[in-house]
């Protein structure tokens, strides 16, 4: 049986204008999920509930083998959070932050906070307030890896960052894995580095899962095929095949199913394939999201 | 970390796929020897700074091919006598030569024009002075 780190059976809550509905979620130890939705989507609500932060109406929440909201206490000490939102105290220096947060965790490792330091290009005596965006984001990665938690959640830890910060920042996130028990869940808006460093991939929109699955799946199931039609020819209905664009006797088509079984349908058909183009994680996502709030109108 | 690895952004194709053609070229010329062992998936992925799934599919279909060994618990090394540089060469020409059919096609060429076209090529080459042996 796989390892997991999270899961999450039938989670739902509701709010007036807002409902998260039906949330399954399994995350394997050892990975890195990108959890990925437009602003409103529900992502943060749902890392709230993982966290404990927030009470499901609805469901079951297990993270780290303690169930969710009850045993928050005993899952806190091996979780580690940071979120746009962070709280760091202005008045008081990086330095004073690391012995406060090193006095609540027996885990702290001082020379990984050294070494993290150095890095990050942070100065341990300068004071919170006068940190730019990205130093405080870095900051408060800082803190929360140098706790070695087994399960570390981030909420868009990359927004914001210039170039430079944001490839440190990954190319931190991706040293943790080095440790095979140890797993992260981080939630973006930014596709691209989530299609770079994540082996799960869920989407999320209007609180309801629209697809989770292993990142090589989605990127090998999702094609364009771009067809040159016969004259007066009629493209029928494919199965797999969920959106056709392009015009006349140029279609393109969009799968999410795909499999090389369909360029034979469409040869016999007198069409030609001019190109099978695969397709980057933000063209599915886009596809993925549209799709699903059309066939919910329908 | 640094990695002799690099991965493109701008190349449309999926990183395995060029991880997998990193490495090949790596075994082909030699960089990497027969029987030497090479960096773990999870090494490679780090300093990659790209997931454990990709590089762990590159290593599957790498593995496949005949390319690297993986021995569990022990790591991969290059496989003995892969027979990789006439095979790439063999690959390449395959896809160039479907380029070729392509184009002629759009150029409504027949098959018979095409191939005096490719033979007119090969004479030239000779022309040059540059006999095949020699290269």
């Amino acid at each position: 049986m796989m390892d997991l780190t999270v899961e999450f059976k039938g989670v739902g809550k509701h709010y007036p204008h807002f409902n998260l509905d039906n949330i399954d979620l399994v995350l394997p130890t050892g990975s890195i999920m990108g959890f990925i939705g437009a602003n409103g989507a529900g992502k943060s609500t749902t890392i709230r509930i993982l966290m404990g932060l927030v009470h499901q109406d609805l469901g079951a929440v297990n993270v780290l083998g303690h169930s969710m909201p009850s045993q928050q206490a005993a899952a806190k000490l091996d979780i580690g959070f940071v979120s746009e939102d962070m709280r760091l105290y202005g008045a008081a220096t990086l330095e004073w932050h690391m012995k406060f947060v090193s006095s609540m965790f027996p885990k702290w490792d001082q020379a990984y906070a050294d070494k993290l330091v150095q890095r990050f290009d942070l100065k341990p005596q300068q004071k919170i307030k006068g940190l730019s965006h990205g130093q405080r984001v870095k900051a408060a990665l800082l803190l929360a890896l140098a706790r070695k938690p087994r399960l570390l959640v981030l909420d868009e830890p990359t927004t914001g960052l210039d170039p430079v910060a944001r490839r440190e920042v990954l190319g931190e996130l991706m040293a943790v894995l080095a440790d095979e028990d140890r797993t992260i869940l981080f939630s973006s808006h930014n596709t691209q580095d989530v299609e770079q460093i994540s082996d799960q991939i869920t989407f999320i929109d209007r609180g309801r899962i629209v697809d989770s699955d292993d990142k090589e799946a989605f990127l090998d199931q999702w094609r364009r095929l771009r067809l040159v039609l016969p004259q007066h020819a009629e493209l029928p209905h494919l199965p797999g095949v969920i959106d056709v664009g392009g015009s006349g006797r140029l279609p393109v088509l969009t799968t999410n199913r795909f499999d090389p079984g369909m360029l034979t349908v469409c040869q016999d058909l007198g069409a030609t394939v001019q190109a099978v183009d695969s397709m980057t994680l933000e063209e599915i996502f886009v596809t993925s999201v549209q799709h699903r709030r059309e066939t919910l109108t329908v | 970390m640094h990695s002799d690895l690099l991965i493109s952004q701008t190349d449309g194709r999926p990183m395995y796929l060029q991880i997998m053609e990193q490495i090949k070229l790596k075994v082909a010329v030699g960089d990497w020897a027969t029987g030497q062992e090479i960096p773990s998936i999870r090494q490679l992925a780090i300093a990659l700074r790209v997931s454990v799934i990709t590089v762990k599919r590159a290593y599957l279909e790498l593995e496949r091919e005949g390319v690297i060994l993986t021995q569990q618990g022990k790591g991969s090394v290059v496989a003995p006598d892969s027979g990789l540089s006439p095979r790439l060469h063999e690959e390449e020409l395959a896809g160039h030569l479907e380029q070729a059919a392509r184009l002629g096609d759009l150029l409504g060429l027949t098959t018979e024009e095409l191939a005096s076209r490719l033979q007119e090529a090969s004479g030239r080459r000779i022309e040059d002075g540059l006999p095949k042996e020699m290269e």
